[in-house]
């Protein structure tokens, strides 16, 4: 085991909510009478777990409590959590922009950050011009700059506007110019917040790429992204962050899988692969929403193996009519289609007896391994009456099967796994 | 209270073997650990006085490109250019002339107004610019800031570069009208050897400037009170200045002592003293401004350091 280059111990960042007023001073005022007598914080002890969603009396929140883990060279880690988990902070602490309310962050070498893409463009400036202001602000010396000029020239692909100012580029380029300068930094250590969210597929998987060549260089990342996919293709291992403090370290798939389990960004439901909802004084409305295979499992990840079974549950009052269910399936946050009951039976759309339904599809066999939600719609003559957006989530992995030599290989282009048969309708023989 | 210290972060590119030779200093706050072999260490604690001014010398390609940058934006889309730099004193010096010079009929010391009033004005308008903008130099920057750590103190030290830029355009406009007076109005000017005290003069009124805008934005990220102070006690400052308006010759024998130790008159009046001839110099002010500008920056480094950890969190 190599020495680590990142070790946390006992970090903690504390937070003040709302605006600064008058209170402030007196809060202030307490806590430098505190310190003038030798005395800890009293601010420090009354601190709340940061939950963004409950409201609360404390103004003070912990956004990151007893963060403790090390990080070996080489190693690429991704952060997991919902938003306000404490990612950013975590990143921000570690890359000197803000600093600890309490504990200690330890890092060996060279430390480059990329929070935010961009950072001190400017708009009036030549693209050259920005290459060199952007490097140095990322920590590299001119000179360096210069010498790896035309590969970030090229890595960008913008060399035809090299000599035009920011302002007059595409917001995509300027993403791309952004990264390029970021990718070539070389830094020992190298924190990347959620900027690839921006530029196109195309680019995003070129700057994946280019990550993980980083760390086989035996450079150091550590990696926040809501792209869950590539988060599993590139880390080796996760930190789970729940609420600012540390639920899960370890194996990338298991903290995957137990974010996915907690609920990961779905704001309703207890499971992901099962949703039960509560009785409601309407005339009709979903009972229970749930995912499982063949076997009737309900899991949060699916091989390509297996069939996935959405069922749904839905409950009707009064005999009525033009009752149904519709569905969209996304994947990585982009609907992939639309399809409702009545695309099958037609006469669904008639009369519906009061009662209970249960209603089963199995989902198309042509995805591609990635994150899918499922939102499940109770329409009403083709108005949705009940929304139930991003209400289910799981992942679709490709572990189980060989793809690198197939068109589908997940970091290969594409959104669909469509089995498509071929047929050679001539095939010269030789003799 | 909350601070981290650190040892280096790595702002040149030095080659990564090395890192024996990257010690720490002191290790009161963490003292369990192996201090050779980190690089930075973040924690709440760390010695209170530390300058950082490795860091700073590290990112002195940054210093350049900011003040490239600031300059270049500041020709955009100007038809007269720098020229505003001629055109900004000149102007003032004219009305400082016919308002205090004539209306007023204030003392120059016997000298022409236009060359007593430039004189003050170069340095004042130097002054009053590095102060004023390096005065919200949290605020100005809190987007990248807030994105990207390198060495802070980078800021502020542009402004002051550029601000020098400007000085010595200026004072290329007071050396033309210096030599017009003395080669075709046939002055007599007597030259004192303190011209040689030039660099320094223009040094300290940069360091003087900068600690105090330093400690001005360091105490304005929380509470912006001081902010209203500024804007007009800049302008009010002016007046009480000696040397700009009026010669120190001229303040109230019981006051001048005190006058006398505003260390931007020590350094107008020296500065009029060696080129003009006809000022108040005194070792005891030039030496007691060199102290109280050594001091404001000073201080104003540490306190801009000390808050520059957290200021994010609470701007």
């Amino acid at each position: 085991m190599s020495k680590p280059v990142i070790k946390v111990e006992n970090l903690s960042k504390q937070y003040r909510l709302g605006g600064y007023g008058s209170g402030t001073l007196t809060d202030d005022l307490k806590r430098w009478w505190a310190n003038m007598r030798g005395k800890d914080d009293p601010f420090l002890i009354i601190g709340e777990s940061n939950d963004r969603s409950i409201a609360s009396e404390s103004q003070y929140v912990w956004s990151l409590r007893d963060i403790n883990f090390e990080v070996e060279p080489g190693e690429v880690v991704g952060l997991i959590g919902k938003n306000g988990a404490g990612k950013s902070t975590l990143l921000k602490v570690l890359s000197k922009v803000t600093g600890p309310t309490l504990g200690t962050a330890y890092l060996k070498g060279r430390v480059g950050s990329m929070l935010e893409v961009g950072t001190g463009f400017h708009p009036e400036l030549t693209g050259r011009e920005n290459i060199f202001l952007n490097g140095t602000i990322l920590g590299m010396r001119k000179k360096e700059v210069a010498k790896k000029m035309d590969d970030i020239v090229e890595f960008a692909g913008v060399a035809r506007y090299l000599e035009t100012p920011v302002k007059r580029y595409s917001s995509g380029m300027t993403v791309r110019l952004a990264f390029a300068v970021a990718a070539h930094l070389e830094p020992e250590i190298l924190l990347v917040d959620e900027v690839l969210a921006v530029g196109d597929a195309e680019f995003q998987k070129k700057c994946l790429g280019k990550m993980g060549e980083v760390s086989k260089e035996g450079r150091t990342i550590l990696f926040v992204s809501h792209n869950l996919g590539s988060m599993r293709r590139l880390c080796s291992r996760g930190i789970l962050l729940q609420n600012g403090e540390m639920a899960y370290v370890g194996n990338i798939d298991t903290a995957l899988e137990k974010y996915l389990n907690s609920g990961g960004g779905a704001d309703e439901g207890e499971g992901n692969n099962k949703v039960v909802f509560e009785l409601k004084d309407q005339a009709a409305q979903l009972l229970e929403i749930s995912i499982d295979n063949t076997e009737g499992e309900g899991k949060s990840t699916y091989y390509y193996s297996e069939k996935i079974y959405l069922t749904i549950k839905y409950l009707v009052r009064q005999d009525t009519r033009n009752i149904g269910i519709r569905i969209s399936l996304a994947r990585n946050g982009e609907i992939l289609f639309l399809s409702q009951d009545t695309d099958t039976h037609e006469d669904h759309l008639g009369k519906k007896p009061a009662g209970e339904y249960t209603v089963r599809v199995a989902l198309p066999e042509f995805l591609k391994s990635g994150l899918y939600t499922i939102s499940v719609f109770l329409m009403e003559v083709g108005k949705p009456k009940e929304e139930k957006i991003d209400i289910l989530k799981f992942v679709l992995d490709d572990s189980d099967t060989d793809t690198s030599t197939k068109s589908f290989a997940s970091d290969k282009p594409g959104i669909l796994r469509p089995n498509l048969v071929w047929e050679y309708l001539e095939f010269p023989v030789h003799v | 209270m909350r601070e981290m210290r650190e040892m280096r972060i790595g702002f040149s590119h030095s080659s990564h073997s090395s890192h024996s030779s990257r010690s720490s200093h002191s290790s009161h706050s963490s003292p369990k650990v192996k201090d050779q072999y980190w690089d930075t260490i973040l924690s709440p604690k760390r010695p209170f006085f530390q300058l950082k001014l490795g860091e700073v010398w590290n990112s002195r390609d940054l210093l350049w490109l900011f003040t490239k940058r600031d300059i270049a934006q500041l020709y955009k889309q100007t038809i007269l250019g720098p020229l505003w730099f001629f055109i900004q004193p000149l102007l003032t010096t004219i009305v400082f002339a016919i308002v205090f010079g004539g209306i007023a009929d204030m003392s120059t010391d016997g000298l022409p107004p236009m060359l007593f009033y430039l004189a003050g004005q170069i340095f004042w308008v130097y002054f009053a610019e590095v102060l004023n903008k390096t005065s919200t130099t949290f605020r100005d920057n809190q987007s990248i800031f807030g994105k990207v750590y390198f060495a802070r103190l980078i800021a502020p030290l542009s402004i002051v570069l550029n601000s020098f830029i400007k000085f010595g355009i200026q004072f290329t406009l007071f050396l033309l009208i210096y030599f017009y007076y003395i080669l075709i109005k046939g002055l007599p000017v007597e030259v004192h050897w303190q011209i040689v005290l030039l660099p320094i003069l223009v040094v300290l009124t940069g360091l003087m400037a900068l600690g105090l805008g330093l400690i001005i934005t360091s105490m304005t990220t929380k509470y912006r009170d001081l902010t209203f102070l500024v804007t007009f006690g800049v302008q009010l400052l002016m007046f009480l200045t000696p040397s700009v308006i009026y010669p120190l010759s001229e303040v109230a024998e019981e006051y001048r002592f005190l006058a006398g130790m505003n260390p931007l008159t020590a350094v107008i009046e020296t500065f009029k003293y060696s080129f003009l001839g006809e000022a108040t110099f005194s070792w005891f002010y030039f030496g007691s401004s060199v102290v109280i500008s050594l001091i404001l920056f000073l201080t104003g480094v540490l306190v801009f350091n000390k808050t520059e950890k957290n200021f994010m969190d609470v701007i």
